[in-house]
């Protein structure tokens, strides 16, 4: 029995998002675009999420990416942070809340939280290597990222990771490949129990309206929707019990704001920031013309892998946050 | 599943115990989140463990494991005493009112008729009064205090709150809150759904912890509604269709009975499956047994099955024990009494208790057949894999034939979901380099071995040579060829017995349901329960019509579910004795005056008088049973039994070790643990990252959960130097393990008749094939004793010391 294996399929050629609907582009100018697209979100209903990681599992797959296979240091986090591979992480939180002395097992899919007003950016030296979309979702162009990691910087949710294997930085994209075809992201595919659905942010606001009603009713009398007001909303958006105290959650911010030093370079001292950042830039161009920009194979990659395996020593370190 | 996962939206009360769904079963799970967000279902937890299912839970409690029936038995206590019963459900569709025989008791945790010796009762008592009628005699007052309403009572007073914080370290009024909850659903207009899965089956009595909750949700009402029901989890995506298909070796396909020695002769076999109604107008419907068990044997046998031959009975085996279950086939290994064993699609090594015992008795075989698409730990057995798999390769004979055969995605065919629908599959992509599909791999073995009967003779070739064998390519039956054998046709012309002269179907054309099916071989049938699927009308099983009319969560034109495509069972029962609804707004079918019309097919006759006929069609009572008669061993009323290897003694029956008629080898239980020197109640389970032993094969399961760990509460961590992360031993008298240490608040220790009780979870995901890190499964550790009904393995209950260590030592 032979069968067709994936019959090719015709490519959806109408694009709904391209580089004419930039609205912000790091260290340079975007032309105020023709049209500005419906802003989108992803919603994360924190008390819907039973902590699956079919989400890291799709995100790994869609992205095409490769994780190390770790080691367990006494929780069910894997891997223990995000890493340049790792772009979304379950973050599993034990709480007694002190109120009703009954634990509370709170788990909160950590990523990139697409800023409306992205710190990121605002700290990104390198013209172009991070762009937002009239849309809401913020992005990294690899190509124009010299790998300084003053995104780490700039990010209040500590959210990108600065590859050693290209030393370029990584995030959740919120699968812009996938919007650009009219799908949603690969992990709100994978829920299996609508703890993440993406639509319109109207939509999802509504949606989240529903949600904490029904919260409410349950006792959570502080459910709320988490859309902080100090980086201009956000693009991933979550639901949460005790909307009151993000920070039990793994440590999300309770109220995250741009770093005053990140804000500040937007004036005369990016400039100066530049100039100190040309000599990472021209380090980071001698290197790619010593070690060549292409990433290993997936095979030579994971022959490499298995062998450091057997070497229970050396393990690799990335996913270290550069700052 | 009496329902289906669609149903389960429907509810108002989820009960998940004995299970953890939100982590084994996280897509149809989905459906508890629907009835929470649209319904306003609340969800309880009762568990060991806080877990990822409690994380999601209104309200959650903590039980010991393998206590489950004082709880619920409690909570049946509470629903009685609070005269929170479904009164018009029980009186109508129970066997409340029966009156049960003089001499029947329960006593110091037994029943009448205990044989020490034998391990087994004398199961006569366990039974009816019957009257001069022929039928049961009842009491409809339930005044009689032998009636089983009474008898029940009596059973379940013992269980009282403060009883079962005794006995299950469930604080008391933990404890009230769940049953308060629960009795709640005693409403006509409020239902309860029961999702359980092994941590209700994995106990040496797991067939009456399900028990205890079929009783309790019948004395609410709960069972052929909509949003209620028995709902057992599978744990294999086609694990329901292994059970259906008769998978066991007691058992042939349709939960027909393999015939056990004392039925040499096909009249006293047949003779024996009356099934006379034991109450009037019942429709009794395994009257029809010899209807589905000669098509049976048509569908084997073909020509060679003929009246004269009772239908080739003598091709059937014989049982001389009760069942050659898995346990039993390792003691016969390690007897030195089994040679040979095919393992397909089945990794004992890790899946069956007690891997030493496994170790050994795979030793001792001549050869060893494995049908697998991984490589599993089973088909490396005699391989040293260091301190993971520390074997002598060079003392052990066995030779091991490794046949690689297809996933689930490379071939074609049916899975049977816990709903028990039949859904059909494509495949998705080519299986890789020389494996095949479990069919090519069996027609071959048949093949061969028929040609060497053929050649050679042998002491009765006979259901070999016969067996029938019509497929297209003798080489490789396809999927669709065994589909519609499995749905049956007619062997000859099938004429209508009011008038001979019209044939109501030819001979050759699929029968479009079992109740075409005849005892007189003129039928063909493989499984009678999935008749329907493959008609003249087609493949039911491929259909994918998902609209689903008022929103009921049927689906009826999607796949098939069996029997009949009725996808709520005994659903009759969601009516009162009128025939109508007993809530019209979960309305399913209903009496209109002169039929039974709705969404679903009705059990009973389409034109079966409410008034008359009962529900519960395949019991000859025609309605359900609180009091069991002798169809189980352990009793006609569930009643606490500790595991075999408990942290404390039976309190209400200190003498009982264990359940009193579980099978137990003589070497097996030298190696029973006691509490004074393995103080630790452990208990196994799965993780939503992974799948069994399978996925950590995949990279991705394995990134996501890479090695083996044990989880252990922040008391007994610091009573033992334990760190989180760190390294620590888990060792009884069956083995020994290292792991690291999940040190977490979501296990708490629990005060069990006064004393501490310390929890040790063992998830069981690891072992020394595959991507992840090296690991050993919670089986190094479990005991070798099954279930007193089905043996399936005690591993949710049993008892281990742990202590600091510095991880295994490294080859």
């Amino acid at each position: 029995m032979t069968i067709n294996v994936n019959p090719p399929v015709a490519p959806d050629t109408q694009q709904t998002m391209g580089p004419q609907d930039y609205i912000r582009r790091s260290a340079s100018k975007v032309p105020e675009p023709e049209r500005k697209l419906e802003p989108v979100a992803k919603l994360i209903d924190v008390s819907k999420c039973i902590g699956c990681k079919a989400c890291q599992s799709a995100c790994l797959e869609w992205n095409d990416l490769r994780e190390e296979v770790g080691v367990n240091v006494g929780v069910y986090d894997n891997p223990h942070d995000l890493t340049p591979n790792t772009f979304t992480l379950m973050r599993f939180t034990e709480w007694v809340n002190d109120e009703t002395g009954n634990l509370e097992w709170l788990i909160r899919k950590d990523g990139c939280m697409h800023c409306a007003d992205p710190g990121c950016l605002k700290a990104c030296p390198a013209p172009g290597a991070i762009v937002q979309y009239s849309n809401g979702v913020v992005d990294f162009v690899h190509e124009n990222c010299i790998g300084c990691g003053y995104c780490v910087q700039g990010c209040p949710f500590n959210i990108p990771r600065i590859s050693k294997a290209d030393n370029r930085a990584y995030k959740c994209t919120l699968c812009s490949d996938r919007i650009a075809v009219g799908q949603g992201p690969a992990c709100a595919k994978a829920c299996p129990t609508k703890a993440i659905v993406f639509g319109t942010k109207e939509e999802m606001k509504a949606h989240a309206e529903k949600r904490i009603e029904d919260l409410k009713s349950r006792g959570y009398d502080n459910a709320g929707l988490y859309d902080p007001p100090g980086v201009g909303g956000t693009h991933v958006m979550y639901v949460l019990h005790h909307a009151d105290r993000p920070s039990l959650y793994a440590g999300l911010p309770d109220n995250p704001r741009i770093s005053p030093v990140v804000e500040a370079w937007k004036g005369v001292t990016k400039y100066a920031g530049l100039a100190l950042m040309g000599f990472a830039a021209a380090a980071g161009v001698v290197h790619m013309a010593l070690s060549g920009r292409n990433r290993v194979s997936r095979e030579d990659d994971e022959e490499a892998r298995r062998l450091a395996a057997q070497a229970p020593a050396a393990e690799p370190q990335d996913g270290e946050p550069r700052a | 599943m009496t329902n289906s996962w669609t149903d389960i939206r429907n509810t108002d009360l989820v009960i998940i115990m004995g299970g953890n769904a939100a982590e084994a079963h996280p897509c149809g799970f989905k459906w508890v989140t629907e009835a929470k967000a649209n319904r306003g279902a609340k969800l309880i937890v009762v568990d060991p463990r806080f877990t990822r299912s409690a994380s999601v839970a209104d309200y959650y409690a903590p039980i010991r494991q393998g206590t489950d029936i004082a709880f619920l038995l409690g909570v049946i206590k509470y629903c009685i005493d609070n005269d929170k019963v479904q009164w018009d459900y029980v009186r109508a569709f129970t066997n409340a009112a029966y009156i049960v025989k003089e001499g029947f008791d329960y006593k110091d945790g037994l029943f009448t008729g205990y044989d020490s010796e034998k391990r087994d009762y004398d199961r006569s008592t366990w039974d009816y009064e019957i009257g001069e009628d022929g039928y049961v005699v009842t009491d409809e007052t339930l005044q009689n205090p032998r009636c089983v309403w009474n008898l029940l009572k009596k059973h379940v007073s013992v269980y009282t709150p403060e009883m079962v914080e005794r006995i299950c370290g469930t604080p008391k009024d933990k404890f009230l809150k769940v049953a308060e909850m629960i009795s709640e659903c005693s409403t006509p207009d409020k239902t309860m759904t029961s999702m359980y899965a092994l941590g209700w089956t994995q106990h040496s009595k797991g067939s009456q912890n399900i028990r205890s909750m079929a009783m309790l949700q019948l004395i609410l009402g709960n069972i052929g509604v909509r949003g209620g029901g028995m709902n057992a989890l599978r744990g294999h995506s086609n694990i329901q269709g292994l059970t259906d298909i008769g998978l066991m070796s007691n058992l042939i396909p349709g939960y027909l009975n393999i015939p056990t020695e004392r039925e040499v002769a096909y009249a006293t076999y047949i003779g024996s499956r009356g099934f006379k109604p034991l109450r009037p107008n019942q429709m009794s419907y395994w009257q029809n047994y010899p209807k589905f068990f000669v098509s049976f044997m048509k569908a084997m046998w073909g020509s060679a099955a003929t009246p004269e031959n009772d239908f080739a009975y003598h091709f059937l085996p014989k049982l001389d024990v009760a069942s050659y279950d898995v346990l039993r086939a390792f003691e016969m290994m390690d007897q030195g009494q089994m040679f040979g064993y095919f393992c397909q699609g089945f990794n004992p090594l890790l899946a069956f208790p007690n891997r030493g015992k496994l170790t050994r008795s795979l030793s001792k075989l001549k050869y060893l057949v494995i049908m697998d698409p991984l490589e599993t730990e089973t088909a490396r057995f005699w391989e040293n894999h260091g301190t993971h798999n520390d074997v002598d390769t060079a003392s052990i004979q066995t030779e091991v034939y490794q046949l690689p055969s297809t996933c689930f995605a490379e071939d074609e065919g049916a899975l049977v979901n816990s709903g028990r629908w039949l859904q059909w599959h494509w495949a998705a992509q080519n299986p890789p380099g020389d494996a095949k599909a479990d069919t090519w791999i069996m027609a071959q073995l048949h093949l061969r071995l028929k040609k060497m009967y053929q050649e050679e003779g042998g002491k009765f070739p006979d259901p070999i040579l016969n067996l029938t064998w019509p497929y297209a390519n003798p080489d490789e039956p396809s999927p669709d060829e065994l589909a519609r054998e499995l749905n049956g046709y007619a062997v000859a012309d099938l004429r209508d017995p009011n008038d001979p002269t019209k044939v109501v179907l030819e001979a050759g054309k699929q029968v479009p349901n079992f109740g075409t099916l005849r005892a007189d071989g003129s039928t063909a049938c493989g499984c009678w329960i999935y008749s329907g699927c493959y008609t003249e009308d087609g493949n039911m099983m491929a259909r994918r019509d998902n609209n689903d009319p008022d929103a009921t969560g049927a689906y009826s034109n999607w796949a098939f579910s069996w029997p009949a495509n009725r996808r709520i069972l005994y659903n009759r029962a969601s009516c009162d004795l009128d025939g109508k609804p007993w809530d019209p707004s979960r309305k399913l079918i209903e009496w209109n005056g002169e039929k039974w019309v709705g969404y679903d097919v009705p059990d009973i006759a389409v034109t079966a008088n409410p008034r008359e006929v009962g529900p519960f069609i395949m019991n000859p009572e025609g309605q359900s049973r609180l009091f069991t008669r002798g169809m189980m061993r352990d009793g006609p009323f569930p009643a606490h039994y500790e595991p075999f290897e408990s942290p404390v003694a039976n309190v209400v029956a200190p003498a009982i070790r264990g359940n009193p008629v579980a099978r137990v080898f003589a070497s097996d239980r030298e190696e029973f643990g006691d509490a004074a020197e393995f103080p630790y109640a452990a208990t196994s389970y799965r993780l939503t990252e992974h799948f069994h032993y399978w996925t950590k094969h995949v990279w991705v399961n394995a990134v996501l959960q890479p090695e083996f760990f044990v989880e252990i509460s922040e008391e007994l961590a610091a009573e033992k130097g334990i760190e989180k992360g760190g390294w620590c031993r888990v060792w009884n008298k069956r083995g020994s393990v290292h792991a690291k240490a999940v040190v977490t608040k979501r296990i708490q220790p629990l005060v069990c008749d006064g004393k501490p009780v310390h929890i040790v979870g063992i998830p069981l995901h690891w072992g020394f094939t595959g991507a992840a890190k090296n690991g050993w499964g919670p089986n190094t550790l479990t005991p070798f004793v099954g279930d007193a009904n089905i043996e399936t393995p005690e591993f949710k209950a049993f008892l281990v010391n742990i202590e600091r260590s510095d991880g295994p030592a490294t080859a």
